[in-house]
């Protein structure tokens, strides 16, 4: 159970621990939600180091692949993690063996404090990391009491962020951090993921080409529920005929998508 | 004057049962969305256990003492705690993401147990016994009040407060008040919600359990259909205060309790008609109740 | 739309074999037969036909409370109500107004219309489980006015007995009890033959449309509250039928009709029978009626008399089997008797009409 997750104690910045090549195996996931069929088949590795950006116009299922790797969507297929198999695990099992969640829309607890917030991701004999999140965003060390639906979109963001991040994780699963940000809070997100990802592997799911650029090693594009590109991130991201055809928009001038 | 006092305390006592009924189905609704039907056969086995103790303990003028009483409330507490945890754990968590199929299974317990209490003691209301101190009268403001009021809101009080105190300063308590909010979310910090979820059974069941009793008390009986009646009156409290908070249950309470008793006073017997109409009234300005969570 | 072959031919065999058990149902009053005990007395004494009379009654209210909640998703705890609002409204007419049959009818269904269409106006504009609780709430108001007994219209907790003073004679006297059963059996087909139309139209598909999704059917362009509008009209419309039909056989009313639970009670038929299928509905609504009627009296035979008491209690208690047999139904057969004949909400159909809802509303 937590014992994996304990046992990679990994701090920022710091100590690299041995990764495998690959950490996350997802083969051939099947979702159906409502009665439609969101993933038909999404085949894709994650490497154990680096940022991994997950891109695809809106609506393609990106959100719904990451909520079916942690089974919070029911699915079929199978996903591997660290060479242990995720499948018919509850949700918060697949959580404590080491991935950390920062959904889209954030999902921070509105009637709960910053404080609480956090403390509710504490873990039973895994000492929480709060000097770490707390040096990664100071801000929230000063808005402890407040109520965390009283936070801005930004400081929310970091919230979320945070709790993810209060225990060790071997992988981080971050959907849209750059949603409804200002340029300036796009750019202090991306630069705190930056140093996070130097320590714990992303996938990333993020419609920002500039900071997909900035972050990103590796790229995998969804379209109509499958994988259609899977690549090193500089060679797709200078290819406008391609991030054309892939996500209708053009990334050389690096514009939002 | 005096008829004004006694209606405020006897509508803040009624308050203080349908208070206790609510808090239970507030919590369970609030963090599992299933509106629990067998909420009223928890209440009728709490009354009827705390009826047979009793039964046990009096004396020939159907007195107990002090700590009979006690023992009777404290029996009424551990069966719903009992009923409540088993419900959750045979009935509703196989039923795990089938929302639906768990209230429909809650109705058909209720269909049971009140059947099974009907089978077993009959259908005649059963004298519940009682410390001879809650039939005296309290005067007040020259108002003669019965001192069972008095014992119904300080429960009530006491209920308010621990459950208060539990949900702002456990780790249970917090994992209850974001699972409100978003129970995906809490499994998504590693939490197993399900702990939860029997919890809140428990301790929905324990309140039920211990109204159960004290409307022995109020009413001077049990009987089989007031689990039902009980609970209706409960889920009308819920609903006014927004499906899953307690303060809010606390205030809708008091408001139906004191409604009850002031339109039934003065409009001779139109106290249910009342609370049925604020009802309407509010769900119709205010679908989500006045304390309502937004999702 | 090309028919699958063989589709013809079965539905041919469907509809011969329903013409035969109506028919077989309509000759039951000529036959004299022993019943081994299943019924209260031969086949055709009035206490059997009173018992057949009552399946059948609660089976054609149970399909009502399917149209709503199995076919439209619409989960109305007020049900009750508007059968209750039939009894009442009948019994009243004849009772304390005098009014003649026809009259008392015409009256009846009259309000039958209007208190739906009031109630059900208000109440849709809520939705999910606030609308579940505004229509408890109205069904609880009706379930306070009667026990009120205001100008002792009602009767109170007595309820209420209908003088036959001005109905036809027909209807009158034990010996007369197959012409009630008649007037079951009718209802039935009545509103089984209606609640068969209207959900083949084109309204019944965009009420399932809104069961399985109502934020498409609104996207598509169509107004899901009108339709939701006529699902409660048309349901609780019938089951005021329901209502009538059941004052004439059992000869009066009474407040037991008003309450939350009988509506609980029509959920756990259309549950048992099997939610959106119809036919399972109606099942369910005969066999719990059946069982509801039927194991009291058996509890009274011997056979149960002479169990030790921790069987015999919960057996001699009709809704404490009927409450075992729902739980497990629900764990274990979620599609209720229907699933058993292997009946379901069919699939392919459902995304046919999605589809052709589409294009409709592409045209337009
Ligand atoms: N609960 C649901 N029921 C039905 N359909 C759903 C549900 N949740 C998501 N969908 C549909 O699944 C598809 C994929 O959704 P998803 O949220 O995964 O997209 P996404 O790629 O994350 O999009 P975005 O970039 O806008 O966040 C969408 O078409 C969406 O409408
Ligand atoms: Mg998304």
């Amino acid at each position: 159970m937590s014992a994996g997750a304990a046992a990679s104690p990994a701090r920022l910045p710091g100590a690299a621990v041995a990764q495998p090549a690959i950490l996350l195996h997802v083969r051939d996931v099947h979702a159906r939600l409502g009665g439609a069929h969101i993933l038909q088949g999404v085949d894709f590795d994650v490497p154990g180091r680096g940022v991994t950006a997950l891109l695809g116009r809106n609506g393609v299922g990106k959100t719904t692949t990451l909520r079916a790797i942690l089974g919070i969507v029911p699915r079929s297929g199978t996903v591997t993690f660290d060479g242990q198999p995720l499948d018919g695990l509850a949700t918060f099992r697949v959580i404590l063996r080491g991935i950390g969640y920062v959904p889209e829309d954030r999902d921070v607890f509105a009637g709960l404090t910053v404080a609480e917030n956090l403390r509710l991701a504490e873990r039973r004999g895994v000492p929480p990391r709060y000097d770490l999140v707390f040096d990664l965003f100071p801000d929230l060390a000063a808005r402890r009491r407040q109520a965390a639906g009283t936070l801005s979109g930004g400081q929310q963001q970091m919230l979320s962020i945070a709790r993810a991040l209060l225990n060790p994780a071997r992988l981080l699963l971050v959907d849209e951090p750059s949603k409804g940000l200002s340029p300036r809070l796009v750019g202090e997100t991306v630069a705190a993921l930056a140093r996070i990802a130097e320590d714990i592997p992303v996938l990333l799911v993020e419609q920002n080409l500039a900071a997909v650029r900035k972050l990103a090693e590796h790229v995998l594009v969804m379209a109509e529920g499958r994988i259609v590109h899977a690549g090193p991130a500089a060679d797709f991201l200078a290819d406008a005929a391609l991030t054309q055809t892939l996500l209708g928009v053009s990334a050389g001038t690096g514009a939002q998508a | 004057m005096s008829t004004i006092v006694l209606l405020a305390l006897t509508g803040i006592g009624l308050a203080g049962l349908y208070f206790l009924v609510a808090s239970g189905l507030t919590l369970i609704f609030g963090l599992m969305r299933v509106l629990n039907f067998a909420h009223g056969a928890f209440l009728l086995l709490g009354g009827y256990c705390a009826w047979l103790l009793g039964a046990q303990l009096m004396d020939a003028a159907g007195n107990v003492s002090n700590a009979g009483f006690l023992a009777m409330l404290i029996a009424a507490l551990a069966a719903g705690a009992v009923i409540g945890t088993l419900t959750e754990l045979v009935l509703i968590r196989p039923l795990y993401r089938r929302e639906f199929a768990q209230v429909l299974v809650t109705v058909g317990l209720g269909l049971v147990v009140g059947a099974l209490v009907m089978g077993i003691w009959g259908g005649d209301p059963r004298n519940f016994p009682a410390p001879p101190w809650t039939h005296g009268i309290v005067r007040i403001l020259g108002a003669n009040v019965p001192a069972s009021r008095f014992l119904l809101i300080g429960v009530a009080l006491l209920v308010l407060v621990a459950l208060v105190a539990f949900l702002r300063h456990t780790r249970y308590g917090l994992i209850v008040r974001a699972g409100v909010e978003n129970r995906t979310m809490v499994s998504a910090l590693g939490i197993d919600v399900r702990r939860a979820f029997t919890l809140v059974f428990a301790l929905g069941g324990a309140l039920a359990g211990l109204s159960g009793a004290l409307a022995g008390v109020y009413f001077g009986a049990v009987s089989p259909g007031l689990g039902s009646m009980l609970l209706i009156d409960a889920f009308i409290v819920v609903v006014i205060g927004g499906l899953g908070s307690i303060t809010g249950s606390a205030l809708a309470a008091l408001a139906v309790g004191l409604l009850q008793q002031f339109a039934n006073y003065y409009f001779t017997g139109i106290g249910d008609l009342a609370i049925v109409l604020l009802l309407a009234v509010v769900l119709l300005v205010r679908p989500r109740g006045m304390l309502g969570a937004s999702t | 739309m090309t028919r699958a072959p063989g589709t013809q031919p079965r539905r041919f065999a469907g509809r011969v074999t329903l013409a035969v058990i109506v028919l077989l149902l309509v000759a039951v009053p000529w036959l004299d037969l022993p019943t081994a005990g299943l019924l209260p007395d031969r086949l055709n004494a009035p206490g059997s036909l009173q018992l057949l009379g009552l399946c059948l009654v609660f089976g054609a209210l149970a399909m009502t409370y399917d149209l709503l909640f199995g076919f439209t998703g619409l989960l109305s705890f007020g049900h009750a109500l508007f059968f209750a609002a039939g009894a009442y409204t009948f019994a009243i007419a004849a009772t304390v107004f005098h009014l003649s049959g026809p009259a008392a009818l015409a009256l009846t269904l009259g309000v039958a219309l209007l208190l739906p269409l009031v109630i059900g106006a208000i109440s849709l504009r809520t939705t999910g489980i606030a609308f579940a609780m505004v229509t408890l709430a109205f069904a609880q108001a009706g379930a306070v006015i009667v026990g009120q007994d205001p100008g002792h219209a009602t009767g109170g907790e007595l309820g209420l007995g209908l003088a036959y003073d001005h109905l036809p004679q027909f209807l009158v006297g034990v010996a007369n009890t197959r012409y009630l059963y008649w007037i079951c059996l009718a209802l039935v087909v009545v509103v089984a033959g209606i609640i068969w139309w209207i959900s083949g139209s084109v309204t019944g598909r965009v009420w399932q449309a809104i069961r399985d999704n109502e934020r498409r059917v609104q996207v598509l362009g169509l107004r899901p509250y009108v339709f939701k509008l006529v699902a409660f009209v048309a349901a609780s419309f019938l089951a005021a039928l329901c209502g009538i039909a059941w004052l004439l056989l059992v000869g009066g009313a009474n407040p037991g009709i008003t309450t939350a639970e009988f509506t609980l009670s029509l959920l756990v038929m259309v549950v048992l029978g099997g939610a959106g299928t119809r036919w399972g509905a109606l099942a369910g609504g005969v066999l719990y009626t059946f069982l509801d009627q039927r194991l009291a009296a058996l509890a009274g035979s011997p056979a149960i008399q002479s169990l030790p008491t921790a069987l015999r209690v919960p057996l001699s208690q009709p809704l404490f089997v009927l409450g075992i047999v729902f739980m497990l139904v629900i764990l274990f057969r979620p599609g209720g008797i229907a699933s058993l004949f292997g009946m379901h909400g069919s699939q392919p159909a459902r995304r046919r009409w999605l589809a052709w809802l589409g294009r409709g509303a592409a045209r337009r």
